[in-house]
């Protein structure tokens, strides 16, 4: 079987700015496939090409097997998108979205009403169906906007920063609904700026940063890919944190980086023989250790050494 | 979320694309649907005329045309007219809100005929230029306007601001595509007021200078008002009809193919 995308030198140029420059992507069926990389690193035009909204510059890509600008009505035919901002029509209710989009894909007005029923209330709107999408909070409306790209089961379905904007809780259910999905059979490739979330949901990942695909496979692949282990440090005064800092550069000839707090700093180690010279260099110059972890590295990490830059941040907090 | 019912959901194995016909209608219903759920739009758009109505009737109607009476039977189609022109900017501005709220981008790629957003919001469009005539024609028969062709005359006049206005509907649509916000689709929509005023809806042109009046021939509002006024009054001149309906065509003709090429062009 044809996998679900594979592109070949895919550009694209917007102006002067070079949004694509030249994407090899393969991505087999079944999976959650994400696209992980800042903002402004070309995922939404990746996404915006391979759902045949705008056309590539340069390159090929087939979807499903079919050629996206040659086919692209057989493309279309079998997948769907999701974008970044809830694209469902404020003034209608859920209900009325559900069926307009069911009629636009053929259904008969019986089976439209039918579909939108199901799917309400398995996305947990039965309540607001009768109501206008407006009243809808962010996380309804973008459930409500999958639900709308679920209506005719694709084959393949894109989802652009699907959490964005979202509460926490929201995230969690847009992330049950994802990995539902893709239990089905469904495959989906997915954009998000959080590493967290790509390390969550996708079975395989590209990092993707000023239009080029940096980096491809696992996140265990990825993570193994930058060598070692991490440690994550704490120093007791943040004030001493960049003399720390310098210091391990020095005696270690290692990455070091800022954490996100301003007493955090993360140290990657090629053996674990190098932790105890964390040790011993930071003591020797007299700066006390709050807090001292081991870790795999994190997708952070990864994107650090990849990049030179840590990632886009976004505020901590606990995911259930 | 308590259980993911899709997983079981019934339906439909493969499903046909609809035709375009059905993807048109589908597109119209949503317009309606519109209408129903924010019906003071409407009620937005036809204060306006209706104050007009009111103020030209009642301040100036005496001493342009003898008497109110006298001059709400002449004013009053053409204010039907200004009415229907008027709400031919809120195609743009409806585009405009379905491009930024993202809701095009789910249209065009769904497997439809791709015209048919538009085509069904012109549909949709031409049912809220009706029912926004049809306010304003009622506030006419409230206030005394009688026309003397009778309602088949009333609404073969209706028809015919249809048409027009409908073709007037491309310019606005390509508005819609080229600014930003739905605000500024809202800004441009002045351009309809030289449009409507240098027209005969409002006074008869023999008292304007020369070259006002070859400014007021030619533009075919006057004309579509014209042609109103026969209709409703059973006095309809076929030039003023015929003007009405070759201004539609050359308006549709110049602009509805930039505005596919701007559909079809990608944002």
């Amino acid at each position: 079987m044809s996998p679900a995308i594979e592109t070949a030198g895919l550009s694209k140029t917007f102006g002067e700015t070079r949004a694509l420059n030249g994407v090899d992507l393969f991505v087999r069926r079944g999976m959650v496939y994400g696209l992980l990389g800042p903002n402004g690193a070309g995922k939404t035009t990746m996404i915006r090409i391979l759902a045949t909204l705008i056309r590539p510059g340069g390159g090929s890509a087939r979807v499903l097997g079919h050629d996206i600008v040659k086919e692209a009505a057989a493309v279309r035919a079998k997948v769907s998108l999701t974008g970044q901002f809830a694209s469902v029509d404020e003034d209608l209710t859920g209900h009325e979205n559900l069926v307009l989009v069911a009629r636009l894909l053929g259904f008969s007005w019986r089976d439209a009403k039918a579909r939108a029923r199901e799917l309400l209330r398995a996305f947990d709107l039965e309540d607001a169906a009768r109501r206008q999408v407006r009243t809808y909070s962010g996380g309804m409306r973008r459930r409500l906007d999958i639900a709308a790209s679920l209506v005719a089961r694709p084959e393949l379905l894109f989802l652009d920063e699907p959490t964005t904007g979202l509460d926490p809780r929201s995230r969690n259910q847009v992330w049950d609904i994802v990995r539902a999905i893709a239990g089905e059979g469904t495959t989906v490739l997915l954009t998000t700026q959080y590493l967290e979330e790509a390390d969550r949901l996708a079975e395989r990942l590209a990092v993707i940063d000023h239009g080029r695909l940096i980096a491809e496979g696992t996140s265990r692949e990825l993570k193994a890919s930058i060598g070692g282990r991490t440690v994550h440090l704490r120093v007791s005064d943040p004030a001493r944190r960049d003399e720390a800092r310098a210091l391990l550069a020095e005696t270690l000839g290692h990455d070091v980086h800022d954490g996100h707090e301003p007493t955090l700093l993360a140290v990657q180690c090629a053996d674990d023989e190098h932790v105890p010279r964390v040790l011993t260099a930071l003591t020797a110059r007299g700066i006390a250790i709050a807090e001292l972890a081991l870790a795999q590295p994190s997708l952070d990490d990864v994107f650090f050494a990849l990049t030179g830059r840590p990632a886009e941040e976004r505020p901590t907090e606990e995911a259930a | 979320m308590t259980e993911l019912a899709f997983r079981t959901a019934t339906t439909v194995a493969r499903i046909r694309p609809p035709s375009a016909l059905s993807a048109t209608l589908t597109l119209g219903w949503r317009a309606l649907l519109k209408i129903k759920h924010v019906p003071f739009q409407l009620f937005d758009v036809t204060v306006f005329p209706i104050m007009m109505t009111l103020m030209f009737t009642y301040l100036f109607g005496g001493a342009l045309a003898g008497s109110t009476q006298a001059y709400l039977q002449y004013l009053l189609p053409g204010i039907v007219v200004q009415t229907v022109l008027f709400l031919t900017v809120y195609t743009g501005v409806g585009l405009n809100t379905d491009i930024q709220k993202g809701l095009f981008d789910r249209f065009r790629s769904l497997p439809i005929w791709q015209p048919a957003p538009i085509v069904g919001a012109l549909l949709g469009d031409l049912f809220r230029y009706s029912l926004a005539a049809v306010v304003v024609l009622i506030v006419g028969l409230i206030l005394g306007f009688r026309p003397e062709a009778g309602p088949v005359g009333v609404v073969l006049a209706v028809l015919l601001m249809l048409v027009f206005a409908s073709a007037m509907s491309w310019p606005w649509i390509i508005v819609g595509f080229l600014v930003r916000q739905p605000e500024s689709v809202m800004t441009t929509s002045f351009l309809l007021f030289p449009m409507t005023f240098v027209s005969d809806i409002f006074v008869d042109p023999r008292t304007m200078p020369a070259w006002l009046q070859s400014v007021v021939a030619v533009n075919p509002v006057t004309h579509l008002a014209r042609a109103s006024r026969g209709l409703m009054h059973g006095s309809v001149q076929l030039f003023d009809i015929a003007v009405v309906f070759a201004a539609s065509v050359v308006v549709t003709a110049i602009f509805a193919p930039i505005a596919m090429r701007l559909y079809y062009k990608e944002r």
